[in-house]
This record gives structure tokens, C-alpha cells and sequence, in this order.
């Protein structure tokens, strides 16, 4: 039983994703298909000793074909243009930094890929988990991501595409699962030694399962403070999952600080303060 | 400091290989280097090869040496193909595989880098060394000297590169290095600093070799042959190296930012200190697209040579191939950032770069449909390089649907990084790029040796190509959609990808037996030379220039320049039986003296390269100060050409060829 | 004057044709330090900006001495055009010399930098602007050592054919260096302080 979660998707992001992969597969075959036919037909028929091939040596005459030419510099373009407007109407419509439409308010999750591990802060309810993310279904989650380690790519394929993860700023990406379920994610970039041992999991469950999970980890007695975040932080890899119980407020902006002078501001990055 | 630390800079026994494998590394390139020195001093071939070789100006001498230089690199980054298969394949759940997770790092790392800096540029410039002098109708190219040079730097950028396997280590942040990753933070090692010196080192070389043709192809064609009667190969030559002209700086200076800060504690890309490691994404980028563009034309060039000359008609829609090449050299510089749509740049900005890599696509198509009316009533025959045409046509059409898929950047966001990406790019640059080179030396080989290429063996290294490449290539596709991710060097069983790996590396071995094939089939072709000997110097019945002497061609090409008033100016003469003309007047001709300072340069690159490695400084200011010698030496030399008289052009030219 | 033959004239047209698409890759690797400049100008780190740091009499002394050396350097292929071999030479040493006062002056400047704690090494911003002056500079060092040697080939074997040639070429560089310099002044030192 393969699994394929690009192309069975579980969430709307990745859905709708996957859509647009295979409306641009079908409009390459336009193209495609007759360049097939085309090359293997004239090998064919002009074969040199087939009836249909030139006579040998035979003198040029002019063969340039206007209206060949023109249709096939037209069709490709026409196809173009139609890949252009589902260019700019998708990109925006599925920006990762643009919430999910829908009344139900979505979850926060703050989002640090260290080396060589991911931590997830869930700064309203006040836990911490390592290498697993759990949310309840039909929920939006908001991640806020930023990376105590060199760059990242924090990717969940079978709900959507991924975002980078880099120190000094953060990045945002939005998605939902449509059913309970559990996926497998990991970091899309490569980050040093450790890297291959970065997967994590992410699970959406049901409202009442999430809250259960929620009050299971901060029954846990590990707080995320300063000590131990520094203890997590130092290089490891493949960890199993692990909870924290109470979480330090101020530790995801204090690690976006700590790479930042405060008079930079670079490009078009959310370089500022997190917003709970 | 200390004396020892003076004279050593960083070096020290722990910078030699650290386990079996890499041991192997070192030892291969050891021994390969000394059995070659012995068996050229066992042959008592030193002075030929200085004389024939290593000094000469003669292009076509440059050009096979580039080829051979970059077979030989083909063969390290083949075995690192190996290497990698068998790791993915192995390494599942409790299994580690072969290699330490660094070494996998390390040698994904240096295949890109050898892939396509010495096997896919040095083929490039090799061919291009080779044809494009003929096919212009001149003697030379533009500074022969600095062709030299160039080649020469190419070859310290090898070195250096080899060097790294036997004494330090190699990046492990893949072919890019991208910081924070590659700064001193997290590769403390001298894997990064070799990295940037061997590509920076080559890449100064290249830079100089677009200068070089651009300025043949401008100022040195044939009298009579106006911009629209140049061969189309000549057209793609024009384009790719003004390509390399504006590309190359970029990649200059962005090595060069990361040395300063690896080298000096700068703060170009660093994670802290005010650094923007997005700024070197978008640099590298800034090269690196046009790069691929800068391998694929000469080979869309190839092609349209091949195809013309083995459909025995002109190639179709001439002007729409020259505006189409003019089309892609312009858009290349309008798409780099679909290379990081994951980056967060907005909606307004992904959108305007995903939309100009598709439109990319439609020069693309454009010459293929022509390719292919050239072939519409013509008289086609299936030589290899015809085969490796066919091949070309159908993956890169379906690699290039991949691409259009990733030029969506909603698409993009899945796949980006995903082993479905690599799949695309080595689509491209295999089935395009290599399989464009392949048929160029197999059709131009006669004209360079004076024989043929043995064509059985061609074949058989062409479907063995083809056939390793979808099973190598196609599982790849599958896993991305699969959400495996690149550079993974061990995974879970239970994400049920293993199967594919080990299809992949079935098809990774077929393909090192289609090389095989390959080396096969020279060694064969040159046992029996005497009995595929090209005697008329136009072997395929032609339509350009380069078909026009004898093969193999002398080192002046041409006894008498050629006046031309056509396209296919050749062609158009055997139509017209002036092709083979009775015997002309002929005059002196001069021809560039050989030279050493090419080498010298070349050898103090090293030298340079390595000290700035280890911090060696004494080390690094003798290399300068040698190549600044050696080039202030050479402009002192007036005597840089000898004649040949025009007595012995008339011997050469009435001699017997093989 | 001389008459020169086709293929020297030939030659020229190549010879001049080729630097000048040289010093067009140099313009991009310029425009790349610039483009990397004006991104890591912010990029402060708490430390020092370019209002801070900059002198606009000093830069500006520094372009005045370069615009000279340019007017020098023209004065030189005059010369080499009359034929006058001692006038080129002249014209040559007051280039070299405002070139070396050029770079004196610059290094002066860094040292004077690097020892108050404000080198390359503490910022973005500070490592793009020693870079990109730092690589003008390199550039103007890399000229006179080709005016050394021309120079000398001049004194010892007058305005031949060759001497001419690069001559034209060494004051197509140093005039596009000038013109480098022009663009440094104005983005770096003069929008540093003004903006």
C-alpha cells in the first residue's frame, strides 16, 4: 500500500495544491502529446529507405512552413497565459502566510527547528512538545516559525507545501487537516549532520482528544525555561517525542532576538516581534 | 603564532581521510596520478606531451584535453553516484548503511559540484574549443593564450578539488553551500574553503573563456559570413557565453563575500552580525540559473547540427531557432527565483517569477517542433548521435512538464527540495545537456582524430543510457510525490520509499555500464583507427565548414580562409561541385607559439588555492606573486607566433591522412 | 606616423574589443557589491552607520586626486598618438603617483577604521563597505602594477605597435575605474552622509 500524501492530500492547502500540479500536467499534453506522435511518425516515414524519405542529395527548396511556425510559437503561448492566470490566482490564494478562510479560529503554534530536532510552543495553552504537533481536525493551525540552527524547511506534505525556517526572522505557514489523522513531516533543507533525524509527527484529532493531549503534557513537571532549552538546543538527533509542562513566554521572541541587531530590517521578512 | 602554525597554516594529520571508504578516495587518486606519471615516463613521452600538448595554443588540442579532463571527473562523480544509491538504498530503520551521515553530506555535496563545474563545463568548453574556430570559418580563437590559461585554471579548479579527498574534507552543504550552514559556525572544517576555491578558481577560467569566444565569434568569422549564415551551433555558442560574460561575475563575488567571511569574520551572510543569508540564496541564483542555460545551448546547438545533417536537410526555421536562443539568453535572467519560491518573498513577487519560468518554456518548444520539420521529408539516418537526439526529445519533453509543474510556485511549495526536483534537474541536464555532448563527440570525433568512433559500441552505450536513466530517474519522480525529501541519508521503513531506492540504484549501475560502453568504445576506435578511417574529411556529408579539410584538421584549419556567401556555405559548394577545388595559391600562415605560462598559471592557482585553505599565507602570496609573474612575463614576450611557410602548408595539404 | 597594416588593425579592433567585454564582466561584479551594499546597509548590528563613519572632505579629496590621474592618463595617449614616447612616460609616473597617493589615502582611511574597533568584521554593513571600496581599491593597485610594466616595455622598446595597444587598453581601465570610483562616492560616501 504505497503512500503518496502529495497526491492523497488530507488537507484544503495541499488539495488544492494538487490541483494545480494536475491542470498543469494536462495542459502540457496538449504540447506534449503531438511532439510525440510528430517524433516518432517522421523517424518513421522518413526513415532514409523508406519510399517517403528525400531522394539522396536532393537540392534545398524552401521548406519554412509559416503557418507551422506561427501555430507552434501560438499554442504554446496560449497554454503560457492560461498557466500565468492560475499562477497569480493560486499563489495568492494559497500564500502560506495567508490564514484559512472560515469562522473557526485558528490554533497557534510557534515553531523553532533546532539542531537537529523541532520544537512546537503552544503559547495559549501554555505546553511544549519536541518533534510531534498535534491540533485538533477541521481546525486552522497558524505556525510561526523560526530556526535556532541554520536554515530549515518545515514540511508536512500531506496537508501542505512547505515554508522555509531561518534565524533572525520568522516565516509563517497556515493549514488545516480535514479528518483525524497522522502524518509525517520533516525538515525539506538541509541543516548540518543530524538532519536525516529530524522527521516529526503531526496528528489532528478531535477537539475533545486534542484538549485530553493538551492537559496530558502539562500534567509533565519538565518547564521549557532558559536551562532547559539550552539543554534541548545542543546538537542531537532522532529524539523521541517529549513534552513540556509549563513554557517561558518570551523564549520564541528571545531566540529570533538573539540573531537580530534591533536597527536591521531586511527585505520583505517578518523580521519584527512575534505576535502571540 | 608559532613557527609550526607559520609554515602549516591549519594542516595536521587529522585533515587525512578518517574511515575505508574515504581512504579509498584518497588512495584512487593517488595511485591514478602515479601510475599516469609512470606510465608517461615509462613510454619516454615527457617532451611529446609538453611539446604536443600542455603548451599548445592550438584549440583543438585544448579542447580534447578539456574532454579528457572532464571524462575523468565524470568517472569520481559516477562512483559518487554509487555510493549515494547503495546508501539510500540500505540505510532504513536500524540500518545505517555504508557511509557516516558527513560522508553522504560530503559526497552529494562534491557530485553536484564535479557534475557540473568539470564534467558538464569542461565538455562544453571542450566542444566548443573544438567546432567553433572550424565552423566560423577562422584559425583560431580570439586570445589563444588566455584559451590556455583558461584550461589551465579549469584544471587547478580539478585539482583542487581531488586534493580535498586526500587531505581535508569537503563541504557537506550540498553543491550550493548555502549559509548559515557553510559559514565557519557550522562547517568549521576546510570541506567549505575547498569548495569555494576550486569553484572560484574554475569559475575565473570560464569567465575568461566567454570573453575569449565571444570575442571569436564577433570579430574573427569567415569574410562573406554575416550573423544570419553562421551555423546554428556557432548561434548557441554566442548565446551561452554571453551568458557566461554577465553570469559569472555574480558568481565570483558571491564566493567570494562567503570566503571573506569564512576567511576573515565577515558578515555578509552570517547568521548574526547583520548578515542576509537570503542575499547569497539570491546571488548564487543570479548565477546559477543562467548557468543551466549556459550548458543546455551548445548542446541545442549540437542538436540542431545533428539533426539537420542526419535528416541530409537544412535545419527548419533558421531565424525562429536564432530569435528563440535570443528569447532564452534574455527570460534567463528574468526566473532565478523559482529556485526558492519556499523562501516567504509574497505572493506579488512568486507569482511574477512563476510566470516568467513558464513563459521560458515556449522558446524551449519552439525549437523542438523545428527540430523536428527538419526531419519532415527528409532522408533520416540512425546514427548514434541521431539515437542520443531521439532519447533528448523524449525525457527532456517530460522533464521539462515536470518543470513546468514546478514553475507553479502552489506546486512548487510541495515539491521544492523534494526528490521529484531532483529528478527534473537531472532529466534536463542528463538527457539534454549530456546526451547533446555525446552526440557532438561522436560526430565531430572523426574531424578531430581522422577516424571514427566505433559505432556498435556507441549504441549499446546509448540504450544503456536511456533505459538506466528512466529506471534511475522515474522512481525519483514517484518518491517526491511521496514526500521524500533530498539528501536524506537514512529514513523509516514505514514510509515505504526503499522499494524505489532500490530500482534507482538498478538503474544508477546501468548507466555505469553505459559509460563503460563509452570508454569501451574509445579504446576500441583507437585499436582499430586504420579501419574507420575518415578519408574525405567529410564523413556524415555535411553542410558546414568545419567538413570542409581533411581530417584530421591542420592546426591552421584552413590552408586558405574561406569566403562565404551563403548558409550552409559548404553544402551550397558540393551542390555546385566547387567544393573540392583544384589546388590554390598557397601563402605563410601564422600560428601561435606554444606556450608554458598557461600551465605555470594554472599550477600557481593551486598553490593559491590551497594556501587560502589552510591559511597558509606565505603559501598563498608565492602562488600570487606566480601568477602575477607569469603574466607580466608573458606581455613582455613580442615573439608569440612562428610561420608556417607556405611550402609546408602544400605538403600538409596534398599529404596522406591515417 | 606610422602606417599599420590590416591584420595590426585587425588585431587592435579584437584586442580592444575583448577588454572591453572584460570590463564589462567587471561592471557586473561591481554592480553585484553594490547590490549586496545596498541590501546590507541597514545591517547595523547595534554598531556603527555610515552617517557615523564617513568623511566627505577625505572621500572627496580621494576623487578629486582620481579625476586627475584620468586627466593624466589621457594626457598620456595624446602623447602616444604624437609619438612622443618621454611625454607618455611623464604623463604615466603623474598617473602613477596620484594612483599610489590614491591608495595610500584609502588605506590610511581603514587603518584608521579597523583601529577604532570599526573593521569588516563587526557587521553587515561594515563588511560590504570595506568590501566593495576595498575591491576598487584592489583594482587600482592591480593598474599600477600594469602601468609599472608598461612603463618599462615603453622606456625599453618605445611606442611600438604592442606599447600602443596596451597602453589604449590600460586607460580604458583606469578610466573605467574612475568611473567606479564616481559611482562610490556618490552611493556609498554621498548618500552615506546625506541620506
Amino acid at each position: 500500500m504505497m503512500n503518496i500524501p502529495v497526491l492523497d492530500p488530507k488537507g484544503p492547502i495541499a488539495l488544492a495544491e494538487m490541483h494545480v500540479m494536475v491542470i498543469t500536467v494536462v495542459l502540457c499534453a496538449i504540447v506534449v502529446i503531438p511532439v510525440f506522435f510528430l517524433l516518432f511518425y517522421f523517424a518513421w516515414r522518413y526513415r532514409a529507405g523508406s519510399p517517403h524519405a528525400s531522394a539522396l542529395h536532393l537540392p534545398d527548396w524552401d521548406h519554412d512552413n509559416r503557418a507551422a511556425e506561427f501555430s507552434w510559437w501560438l499554442v504554446p503561448t496560449i497554454i503560457i497565459v492560461v498557466l500565468a492566470i492560475i499562477a497569480w490566482q493560486s499563489t495568492h490564494a494559497l500564500d502560506p502566510y495567508k490564514p484559512l478562510p472560515g469562522d473557526v479560529p485558528a490554533i497557534t503554534v510557534d515553531v523553532v527547528a533546532l539542531d537537529w530536532k523541532w520544537l512546537f510552543i503552544y503559547p495559549a495553552e501554555g505546553i511544549a512538545s519536541v518533534n510531534k504537533v498535534e491540533f485538533p481536525a477541521g481546525t486552522p493551525v497558524h505556525f510561526y516559525l523560526t530556526a535556532d540552527a541554520p536554515m530549515n524547511s518545515f514540511w508536512i506534505p500531506a496537508l501542505a507545501g512547505q515554508i522555509m525556517v531561518m534565524p533572525g526572522m520568522t516565516t509563517q505557514l497556515n493549514v488545516m487537516a480535514d479528518n483525524p489523522g497522522t502524518y509525517n513531516g520533516m525538515s525539506a533543507n538541509i541543516s548540518g549532520e543530524g538532519f536525516s533525524g529530524m522527521s516529526f509527527t503531526a496528528e489532528s484529532v478531535s477537539q475533545d482528544d486534542f484538549d485530553a493531549w493538551v492537559a496530558s503534557a502539562k500534567s509533565g513537571s519538565t518547564p521549557l525555561d532558559r536551562s532547559s532549552y539550552a539543554a534541548l538546543s545542543a546538537p542531537s538527533s532522532y529524539l523521541p517525542v517529549a513534552y513540556y509542562g509549563t513554557i517561558d513566554n518570551d523564549l520564541f521572541d528571545s531566540i529570533l532576538i538573539k540573531y537580530m541587531a534591533t536597527s536591521s530590517s531586511v527585505g520583505g521578512m517578518d523580521m519584527g516581534m512575534h505576535m502571540p | 603564532m608559532t613557527f609550526t602554525h607559520f609554515i602549516f597554516g591549519n594542516l595536521s594529520f587529522s585533515a587525512l581521510p578518517e574511515n575505508a571508504i574515504a581512504w579509498g578516495g584518497a588512495l584512487t587518486v593517488i595511485f591514478g596520478a602515479v601510475i599516469v606519471l609512470a606510465l608517461i615516463t615509462f613510454f619516454n613521452a615527457w617532451t611529446w606531451l609538453w611539446r604536443e600538448w600542455l603548451t599548445s595554443l592550438d584549440p583543438k588540442r585544448i579542447g580534447v584535453m578539456y574532454i579528457l579532463v572532464s571524462v575523468v571527473m565524470f568517472v569520481r562523480g559516477l562512483f559518487d553516484v554509487g555510493l549515494m544509491r547503495v546508501q539510500q538504498a540500505t540505510s532504513v530503520g536500524d540500518a545505517h548503511g555504508i557511509l557516516t551521515a558527513t560522508h553522504f553530506q560530503e559526497i552529494f555535496s562534491a557530485h553536484g559540484s564535479i557534475m557540473i563545474f568539470f564534467v558538464a563545463m569542461g565538455f562544453m568548453f571542450g566542444i566548443v574549443n573544438l567546432v567553433l574556430p572550424l565552423q566560423i570559418g577562422a584559425r583560431d580563437v580570439a586570445f589563444p593564450f588566455l584559451n590556455s590559461a583558461s584550461f589551465w585554471l579549469f584544471c587547478a579548479g580539478a585539482a583542487l578539488i581531488n586534493l580535498s579527498l586526500i587531505v581535508g574534507d569537503f563541504s557537506t552543504a550540498g553543491w550550493l553551500s548555502y549559509p548559515p550552514l557553510s559559514e565557519l559556525a557550522y562547517s568549521p572544517t576546510s570541506g567549505v574553503d575547498y569548495w569555494i576555491w576550486s569553484l572560484q578558481i574554475a569559475g575565473i577560467g570560464s569567465l575568461l573563456s566567454g570573453v575569449n569566444f565571444l570575442a571569436t565569434i564577433v570579430k574573427m568569422r569567415a569574410k562573406g559570413m554575416s550573423y544570419m549564415k553562421m551555423p546554428m551551433f556557432a548561434w548557441t555558442v554566442f548565446g551561452a557565453m554571453t551568458l557566461v560574460v554577465f553570469a559569472f561575475p555574480v558568481l565570483t563575488v558571491t564566493l567570494a563575500l562567503l570566503s571573506l567571511d569564512r576567511t576573515l569574520g565577515m558578515h555578509f551572510f552570517t547568521a548574526a552580525g547583520g548578515g542576509n543569508m537570503m542575499m547569497y540564496v539570491n546571488l548564487i541564483w543570479a548565477w546559477g540559473h543562467p548557468e543551466v542555460y549556459i550548458l543546455i545551448l551548445p548542446a541545442f546547438g549540437i542538436f540542431s547540427e545533428v539533426v539537420s545533417t542526419f535528416s541530409g536537410k537544412k535545419l527548419a526555421g533558421y531565424a525562429s531557432m536564432v530569435y528563440a536562443i535570443w528569447a532564452i539568453v534574455f527570460l534567463s535572467w528574468l526566473v532565478w527565483l523559482h529556485h526558492f519560491f519556499t523562501m516567504g518573498a509574497g505572493a506579488d513577487v512568486n507569482a511574477f517569477f512563476g510566470i516568467m519560468t513558464a513563459v521560458i518554456a515556449i522558446p524551449t518548444g519552439v525549437k523542438i517542433f523545428n527540430w523536428l520539420f527538419t526531419m519532415y521529408r527528409g532522408r533520416i539516418r540512425f546514427t548514434s548521435p541521431m539515437l542520443w537526439f531521439m532519447g533528448f526529445v523524449v525525457l527532456f519533453t517530460l522533464g521539462g512538464v515536470a518543470g513546468v509543474v514546478l514553475s507553479e510556485p502552489v506546486a512548487d511549495y510541495q515539491l521544492h527540495n523534494s526528490l521529484f526536483l531532483v529528478a527534473h534537474f537531472h532529466t534536463m541536464i542528463v538527457s539534454g545537456v549530456l546526451f547533446g555532448y555525446f552526440a557532438g563527440v561522436t560526430y565531430w570525433f572523426p574531424k578531430v582524430t581522422g577516424f571514427h568512433l566505433n559505432e556498435r559500441w556507441g549504441i549499446r552505450a546509448f540504450w544503456l543510457w536511456l533505459v538506466g536513466f528512466i529506471l534511475a530517474f522515474g522512481p525519483l519522480y514517484i518518491l517526491g510525490f511521496m514526500g521524500a525529501t533530498r539528501r536524506l541519508d537514512h529514513y523509516d521503513p514505514s514510509m515505504g520509499w526503499q522499494g524505489l531506492f532500490i530500482v534507482a540504484a538498478v538503474g544508477a549501475f546501468l548507466i555505469m555500464l553505459g559509460f563503460l560502453c563509452q570508454i569501451i568504445q574509445l579504446v576500441v576506435s583507437i585499436r582499430d583507427r586504420k579501419l574507420n578511417p575518415d578519408t574525405t574529411g567529410d564523413p556524415w556529408y555535411g553542410r558546414t565548414l568545419e567538413w570542409s579539410m581533411r581530417s584530421p584538421a591542420p592546426e591552421y584549419n584552413f590552408a586558405v580562409l574561406p569566403e562565404v556567401t551563403e548558409r550552409d556555405e559548404f553544402w551550397v559548394m558540393k551542390q555546385a561541385g566547387t567544393a573540392h577545388a583544384a589546388a590554390p595559391i598557397y601563402e605563410d600562415i601564422a600560428v601561435p607559439r606554444n606556450s608554458g605560462a598557461g600551465i605555470l598559471i594554472g599550477a600557481f592557482a593551486v598553490v593559491i588555492g590551497f594556501g587560502i585553505i589552510w591559511h597558509i599565507w606565505w603559501l598563498m602570496i608565492v602562488g600570487l606573486i606566480g601568477v602575477a609573474a607569469c603574466i607580466i612575463v608573458r606581455t613582455f614576450d613580442e615573439d608569440t607566433e612562428r610561420v608556417i611557410s607556405a611550402s609546408e602548408v602544400a605538403r600538409i595539404e596534398t599529404m596522406k591522412t591515417i | 606616423m606610422t602606417q599599420y597594416k590590416p591584420e595590426e588593425i585587425a588585431a587592435d579592433s579584437k584586442s580592444v574589443f575583448g577588454f572591453f567585454t572584460y570590463l564589462m564582466t567587471d561592471l557586473v561584479l561591481f554592480a553585484a557589491l553594490f547590490a549586496t551594499y545596498a541590501v546590507l546597509h541597514s545591517g547595523v548590528f547595534g554598531g556603527p552607520t555610515s552617517e557615523e563613519i564617513f568623511n566627505a572632505p577625505f572621500a572627496l579629496l580621494e576623487t578629486v586626486i582620481l579625476l586627475a590621474s584620468s586627466f593624466s592618463c589621457g594626457l598620456s595617449l595624446l602623447a602616444a598618438r604624437r609619438g612622443n614616447s618621454r611625454g607618455v612616460l611623464a604623463s604615466l609616473a603623474i598617473t602613477f603617483v596620484l594612483g599610489a597617493v590614491f591608495v595610500v589615502l584609502e588605506l590610511s582611511e581603514f587603518a584608521r577604521l579597523a583601529a577604532s574597533g570599526v573593521g569588516p568584521g563587526v557587521s553587515a554593513f561594515l563588511s560590504s563597505y570595506f568590501t566593495l571600496v576595498g575591491t576598487h581599491g584592489l583594482h587600482i593597485i592591480i593598474g599600477l602594477v600594469w602601468m609599472t610594466a608598461l612603463g618599462i616595455s615603453i622606456y625599453a622598446r618605445g611606442l611600438t605597435r604592442g606599447n600602443m595597444r596596451k597602453l589604449a587598453l590600460l586607460s580604458l581601465f583606469w578610466h573605467f575605474l574612475d568611473i567606479i570610483w564616481i559611482f562610490i562616492f556618490t552611493i556609498v560616501y554621498l548618500s552615506g552622509i546625506i541620506l
